[in-house]
């Protein structure tokens, strides 16, 4: 679901691949794990974590709507729309300056692409605090 | 040296060029903006500065509620005089965004200390925003190729009669503002799409939003940018700009779109929006592949990506099913399903093929509402297939759902005429771009060749003024006929002029078709209606706002008037009386029961207008002017809409001859002559001719010689041209008695003693 390997990555792999040895899973995941620590830079990393953390709650606001209540349920959505629109946001960012995208965003500098990540997440916050009720 | 038809002047710095070209545009778009609102003032000028129609009646109404008493008051207001005795929560029933719009503009006004009537800002709301739709299908047309297709876009918008029959002056409804923020909102998608900009995806957010708070028409939007996006990842185009203006959009604009009391949480709870929530994840698993792999470059592990994302893709559109399945989302509703099978909403839900714009769209207003638009639609469709860019797919899509949608109903020509205008601009610009572009193709193969480069120079630098040379459609043409080595092109002057002239024939007769249309169609308010008199000069019928002041004057401010809901929102806008029902037709039942008050006969009909405390009722004959959308020719679909409530006492077939026609005159059945709309249609209808048969000039037939006579109701108002009548609903009898027989024996009939004395059971 999103790019934050260590956990993600470990969920995904679970559904497919009934044939393969698990053991070459495993070495993919590995290899796919240290790639990624050696070749992203530690501006990319400190957004993952936020993005994991992002993901964190929300699914944490999802188990609990499910499991407890749902009862202001506009809050709920309020709360978990602000966890996903936050998070794409981020996700976008990320895209975004990331180097090697440097030819897909020709028109969008880093710091634009900050600007337009604030911009963003003020709308967004916006109308999740409206919604909070 | 490659020859030229004609040259053009070559000592212009490219410089003052582009600065001349830029400010002609802007010249060129306020000129289309002033043609756009002027020939939408017809219906100003030719009857006056007023309301139309139906909804804008309500609209309307709202609106100065917002205007005089606040927003917090529109949004709480709750009608108890709309669907007496139900009332109508209008703050959380409406969309409210045209409302508040006006309200805006009229505060802005009154802050500027400009006193302009709420009335005015309502009727010239439609013509305003049509010049902001010119300017934003000038944008979007701009993405799609360049500045000058934008201008000719703009220009076909402007004027259209598509998009003029719903954007008159008067015309205040929710599509007045509906096509601008449409247009501009995919403005912003295809923008947001080709930088890969999370501001435009806000932007467009923004928009929706405020589309999702102004039409219900916005399911298109919701529906129609995630089909773009599904196709393009369809079609491996998926990219990193996609994600990020999908995303943006989606998860901004739906929060958004929730804030909207109508809508509520619609967005996550109906199967229309669920094609939206799907493409969001879809686009969540497939950039997190892309970026796995981007990572990892080993086979195996690519295979084992694909295998998962199809995996996820399928579990996630199962849970979609099986979510719908279990009543945690609502399956499509009847509106929906009406547009794919186009018989569903006769059978099911009648009172919504009653409507008539909701009919299927006949042949002719195709090229009454498009004219020559109609067949440069395909050729720009076409264009696009040849450059296919990932805007270009929109522009496909859209023209593809779109056609279809307007061929199912009437009314979603409306959501067809930007695009058609769209492409045929495309269309015809490249045909004015290949024929004004002054070089001539060299005579033989090889000295092209030769002289290439040198003439290439040439070209580029004298001819900056006109836009780039597109070849698409030669290339186009080249491909199809497989034989590119002989040189194509158009050689000299006289060719190019033939065209020229010709494509400028074209326009100068779509002008003139859309301001005929315009002028002769599409202006009358329905309101109020004009004839011409033998001498041409023309004579203006008033009949509904003479009857609905007569309501308003000679009636308590708490009678309740019933009438068929298409006039109900005129009645509480116009005569400020409660009304049964209206064109908010929320309550199905509700309106089956005033149509079977209006089918039934005066004894069944009676106790249902005590009961709902009806005081007047009001129908709508054009049998003496030949005004044809009166009652009887609406009657059926009462009778349908009644008998899905109550198959037992109502059947349709009862109201037609034994041949199956349809008839007022002595072949009509008894049913049908003793059903209380035919009553008071035809009552003393034949006085009026003073012993000659009398004629109903819409059906064309003779009415019987002996007229209905009313025991309940009596005869309270006819309008000059009998187009409106109202009857007041008898109170009970002093003494007890059953009207009728009181009737009787007021008119010196005697009883007859052989049976006793009818008494009424329980009456109210």
């Amino acid at each position: 679901m999103a790019p934050p390997k260590s956990s993600a990555a470990t969920t995904k792999t679970a559904t497919p691949a009934p044939a393969e040895a698990p053991k070459a899973a495993v070495n993919a995941l590995e290899s796919l794990w240290k790639a990624y620590y050696e070749t992203t830079s530690s501006r990319l990393k400190l957004i993952d974590a936020f993005l994991v953390f992002l993901m964190v709650s929300g699914i944490i606001q999802f188990v609990y709507c499910v499991l407890v209540t749902n009862f202001p349920f506009n809050a709920f959505l309020a709360g978990f729309g602000s966890c996903v629109g936050q998070f794409v946001l981020t996700a976008s960012l990320r895209s975004q300056v990331n180097p090697d995208n440097r030819n897909e965003f020709k028109d969008i500098s880093p710091e634009r692409a900050f600007a337009d990540f604030a911009l963003g997440s003020i709308v967004l916050h916006f109308f999740v605090y409206n919604f909070l009720g | 040296m490659a020859t030229k038809a004609y040259t053009l002047p070559s000592n212009i710095s490219p410089e003052t060029v582009a600065n001349t070209s830029s400010l002609l545009r802007i010249v060129a778009l306020a000129l289309i903006s002033a043609a756009a609102i002027s020939s939408r003032l017809f219906a100003v000028v030719n009857f006056e500065s007023i309301i139309h129609e139906f909804d804008p009646w309500f609209n309307y109404r709202a609106t100065r509620l917002l205007a005089s008493k606040g927003f917090y008051a529109f949004w709480n207001w709750f009608d108890p005089t709309a669907w007496y005795p139900l009332g109508r929560v209008v703050g959380g029933t409406v969309y409210p965004g045209l409302m508040a719009t006006s309200g805006v503009i009229y505060n802005i006004l009154h802050a500027l200390h400009l006193p302009v009537d709420i009335r005015n800002i309502c009727v010239l709301l439609a013509p305003g925003f049509s010049a902001f739709t010119a300017w934003s299908t000038y944008m979007f047309t701009k993405e799609m190729k360049d500045e000058s297709a934008g201008l000719l876009a703009a220009a076909f918008i402007g004027i259209v009669p598509g998009y003029i029959s719903r954007s008159v002056a008067g015309s205040y409804d929710n599509e007045a503002i509906a096509i601008f923020l449409l247009m501009f909102t995919f403005f912003c998608w295809i923008k947001a799409l080709k930088t890969g900009s999370a501001l435009f995806g806000t932007v467009a957010a923004l928009f929706y939003f405020y589309m999702v708070a102004a039409w219900g028409g916005y399911a298109f939007i919701t529906n129609m940018i995630p089909l773009h996006a599904l196709t393009l990842m369809i079609m491996g185009r998926f990219s990193s700009r996609l994600y990020v203006a999908y995303t943006s959009w989606y998860a901004i604009g739906t929060l958004a779109s929730m804030q909207v009391p109508f809508v509520g949480f619609q967005p996550i709870r109906t199967s229309e929006h669920m094609a939206a929530l799907g493409v969001f994840g879809l686009l969540q698993i497939v950039a997190f592949a892309e970026l796995v792999r981007s990572h990892v470059s080993s086979k195996q592990f690519r295979t084992l990506l694909y295998a998962s994302v199809i995996g996820m893709g399928i579990v996630g559109a199962l849970a979609i099913v099986g979510l719908t399945y279990k009543g945690w989302i609502a399956p499509w509703t009847g509106r929906f399903y009406s547009l794919w099978d186009t018989g569903y909403a006769k059978k099911y839900i009648p009172i919504i093929a009653s409507v008539s714009e909701h009919q299927p769209t006949a042949w002719p207003s195709f090229f009454m509402d498009l004219h020559f638009l109609v067949f440069l639609f395909p050729a720009g469709v076409v264009m696009c297939f040849t450059k296919l860019r990932d805007e270009h797919i929109f522009v496909i899509l859209y023209s593809v759902v779109a056609s279809y949608f307007a061929g199912v109903m009437v009314r979603l020509m409306l959501t067809l005429t930007p695009v058609v205008c769209v492409a045929a601009a495309i269309a015809f610009s490249s045909l004015l771009d290949t024929y004004i572009d002054p070089s001539e193709p060299a005579p033989t193969a090889a000295e092209a060749i030769e002289d290439d480069s040198a003439s290439q120079d040439v070209t580029k630098k004298v001819k900056k003024a006109a836009p780039p040379p597109p070849m698409g459609f030669m290339e186009f043409l080249s491909t199809l006929s497989g034989n590119t080595s002989r040189p194509r092109g158009i050689f000299g002057l006289n060719s190019r002029l033939v065209v020229l002239l010709n494509a400028l024939g074209m326009l100068v007769f779509f002008v003139v078709h859309c301001t005929w249309v315009t002028a002769n169609a599409y202006s009358s308010p329905s309101v109020v209606l004009a004839s011409h008199n033998p001498d041409g000069s023309q004579h203006i019928i008033d009949d509904f706002r003479e009857a609905y002041y007569w309501l308003r004057q000679n009636t308590p401010k708490d009678a309740v008037v019933m009438s068929w809901w298409d006039y109900g929102y005129q009645i509480a806008g116009m005569a400020d009386r409660p009304t049964l029902v209206d064109n908010n037709t929320w309550n199905n039942t509700h309106i089956a029961t005033v149509g079977k008050a209006m089918s039934s006969t005066e004894e069944v009909a009676y106790p249902i207008l005590r009961k709902h405390d009806v005081d007047y009722v009001l129908v709508i004959f054009g049998g003496l002017l030949g005004y044809s959308g009166d009652d009887i020719n609406k009657f059926l679909w009462m009778v349908r809409i009644a008998q899905g409530v109550w198959p037992d006492e109502i059947q349709e077939p009862n109201y037609f001859t034994k041949q199956g026609e349809y008839r007022i005159d002595d072949r009509a059945s008894d049913t049908m002559k003793n059903s209380l709309m035919y009553k008071m249609s035809y009552y003393r209808f034949n006085e009026l001719f003073g012993g000659q048969p009398a004629m109903d000039r819409v059906r064309g037939q003779q009415v019987p010689k002996a007229g209905p006579t009313l025991d309940y109701l009596d005869e309270a108002f006819t309008s000059e041209n009998w187009i409106v009548r109202i009857y007041q609903v008898r109170k009970d009898d002093l003494l007890g008695r059953d009207l009728k027989v009181a009737n009787a024996f007021e008119q010196g009939k005697k009883r007859k003693k052989t049976k006793p004395p009818v008494r009424r059971k329980a009456l109210v």
